[in-house]
């Protein structure tokens, strides 16, 4: 089979050395980083911007009038500008800077949720969705006295659409899905899931860790509410992420966390807090890893998230499509086509994943073993670990050739 | 390469030893490896007094976790649970007789754990790695069970 290079003008190897990490041997071979779906390689760009703020611009935000806090602040609102640009976002105010994924959802799950979720409302979650997806309104329901369902995938992995229908008729007060699976590789419907949620009344949140760094985005065409995204998956740094909101939504709802930054006064008597986002930035901000972040948008926007987007989607083809050269490997998730991006989980029978993975380092193959934080959809599927090769946009068809050989390799280990 | 997955190992992951489940057991225990969500359950049959009649596990994991869990099994007959509770973590890497990396400690230690989990019927407080939680400190436990 033809490398990627060969048949598509991708600048794959221009790519390729924008990434230090990429350079690194592991059991005396280059890696092959099949995991940047728990993380992705930091792209050099990102390094560099960080570095350049943290040795000449650092400083405070939002505080001094001297020359260093006005750098900074300028760096770190611009930051902002370019998360609100790269996700098509009206308004870069709709943009709130947070750890990562989590606290995004967990933001949402406190402010709005305790404004407006009470005994006996529902929250309607998907069997695929990650933990960070599912635990902050399990214990938002715990706290309101809410009920939570869950809408059904069918066994191609692909959420239930008619079941999902079935379940808004219930009333829910939000819809949080993920935008694509973390372990089924799914897109999911975001624009249909969307309308269907607001006719019946119920606003989305869509967890978009999985999907950011390989669709571009447009908040107003997905039609969501909320959606949660985090750097690190985008070849940025750890530690920051972005929560969007639309804006009239935003301003509604209470505070977060309370401190710093996020008042308009503090007196004996109380405190009135700022405008939105400050509202929910308490505290000094990851202002370094916000540059670092917006640093490495705006290098994914000059390769354009359409070229990003089909060199994923044939890396991802090409392991679909070798995969199953390996006896005794099942592939979970939809087969090859458009409602298909993102990972690829398998199992070898006779293998575990963990030994899967294990045997694939020692080939220097980096892949995740495990639950992938996953367990109410692991429970569906009927497994406890899967093993997940994922992709970035320095994933090479070699890499997929090597990851088959060591899966080869580690059947022979197991004698099967 | 093939030095963690040598014969021994592979012999015990594909035919574990003690595996099945104590319908008559005096003692149990469940718990999962959170590092990747597989669970082991041990059952045991108490002699009438203290000591170990019987023991099984079953559960799904990896090959080290059920090695271990295997390999554990088959030399608990007879012990006290006191005995059980002073087995230090090396009892386990002794068995198992191959270098263990911290990432596979977790696998390694879950038959352990859930071993002297179920003598004191509770979770029993331990890190997997480092000195700290030495599990003969749980010890202390048994005497208010």
């Amino acid at each position: 089979m033809e490398p990627a290079t060969a048949k598509s003008s991708f600048p794959l190897e221009k790519v390729r050395a924008a990434f230090p990490a990429l350079e690194r041997e592991v059991h005396g071979q280059p890696v092959a980083y099949l995991d940047s779906g728990a993380s992705a390689q930091r792209v050099l760009a990102s390094i560099q911007a960080v570095d350049r703020y943290e040795r000449r611009h650092h400083s405070n935000v939002h505080r001094g009038s001297h020359t260093l806090s006005a750098e900074a602040t300028e760096a770190y609102e611009g930051a902002r500008a370019t998360v609100a640009d790269h996700i098509g976002a009206g308004d870069r105010r709709e943009v709130v800077f947070v750890r990562n994924a989590t606290e995004a959802i967990n933001l949402v799950a406190h402010a709005w949720g305790a404004a407006n979720v009470g005994a006996g409302d529902r929250i309607l979650l998907t069997e695929m969705e990650h933990h960070s997806n599912i635990v902050p309104w399990q214990q938002l329901a715990e706290r309101a006295g809410a009920e939570i369902d869950w809408a059904p995938i069918d066994d191609e992995g692909l959420l239930d659409m008619g079941a999902f229908a079935a379940l808004l008729e219930r009333g829910p007060k939000l819809v949080a899905v993920t935008h694509v699976s973390n372990v089924l590789g799914t897109e999911n419907p975001l624009a249909e899931i969307s309308r269907l949620a607001h006719a019946a009344g119920a606003l989305v949140l869509a967890d978009g860790a999985q999907a950011a760094p390989k669709l571009g985005l447009d908040m107003d065409e997905l039609g969501v509410d909320f959606y949660a995204i985090t750097g690190h998956k985008l070849y940025g740094p750890t530690g920051i992420g972005a929560l969007w909101g639309r804006l009239e939504l935003l301003r509604a709802l209470p505070p977060f966390l309370g401190g710093g930054s996020m008042i308009r006064k503090v007196t004996r008597d109380g405190t009135t807090y700022a405008d939105v986002p400050a509202r929910f930035e308490a505290g000094t901000p990851a202002i370094a890893q916000a540059i670092g972040m917006a640093s490495a948008l705006r290098w994914l926007d000059a390769l354009g998230m359409d070229a990003v987007l089909e060199h994923e989607r044939q890396v991802a083809d090409y392991a679909l499509e070798r995969l199953p050269e390996v006896p005794g490997l099942r592939i979970f998730g939809p087969p090859r086509g458009a409602e298909r991006i993102g990972p690829v989980s398998f199992e070898i029978e006779g293998v575990h994943a963990h030994d899967v993975s294990e045997i694939l380092d020692r080939h220097g193959v980096a892949v995740r073993a495990g639950h992938h934080c996953a367990q109410i959809l692991m429970d569906r599927l009927g497994v406890s670990a899967t093993a997940r090769a994922s992709f970035g946009v320095y994933t090479t068809t070699e890499e997929i050739d090597r990851l088959v050989e060591g899966l080869h390799d580690a059947r022979k280990v197991f004698a099967l | 390469m093939d030095e963690l997955y040598r014969d021994q190992i592979l012999e015990h992951y594909k035919r574990p030893h003690n595996f099945g489940h104590l319908d008559d057991a005096d003692l149990e225990f469940e718990d999962t490896n959170p590092f990747c969500g597989d669970e082991q359950h041990v059952t045991i049959k108490l002699d009438g007094g203290d000591r170990v009649e019987a023991i099984a596990f079953e559960g799904k994991g990896c090959a080290i976790s059920t090695a271990a869990t295997s390999l554990l099994t088959d030399e608990l007959v007879g012990m006290s649970r006191e005995e059980l509770l002073r087995l230090p973590k090396d009892f386990v890497l002794e068995l198992l007789g191959i270098e263990i990396s911290a990432t596979r400690m977790k696998c390694a230690m879950l038959g352990l754990k859930i071993v002297k989990s179920a003598s004191i019927g509770q979770p029993a407080e331990w890190e997997d790695e480092g000195e700290a939680g030495d599990p003969s400190e749980a010890v202390a436990d048994l005497g208010q069970s």
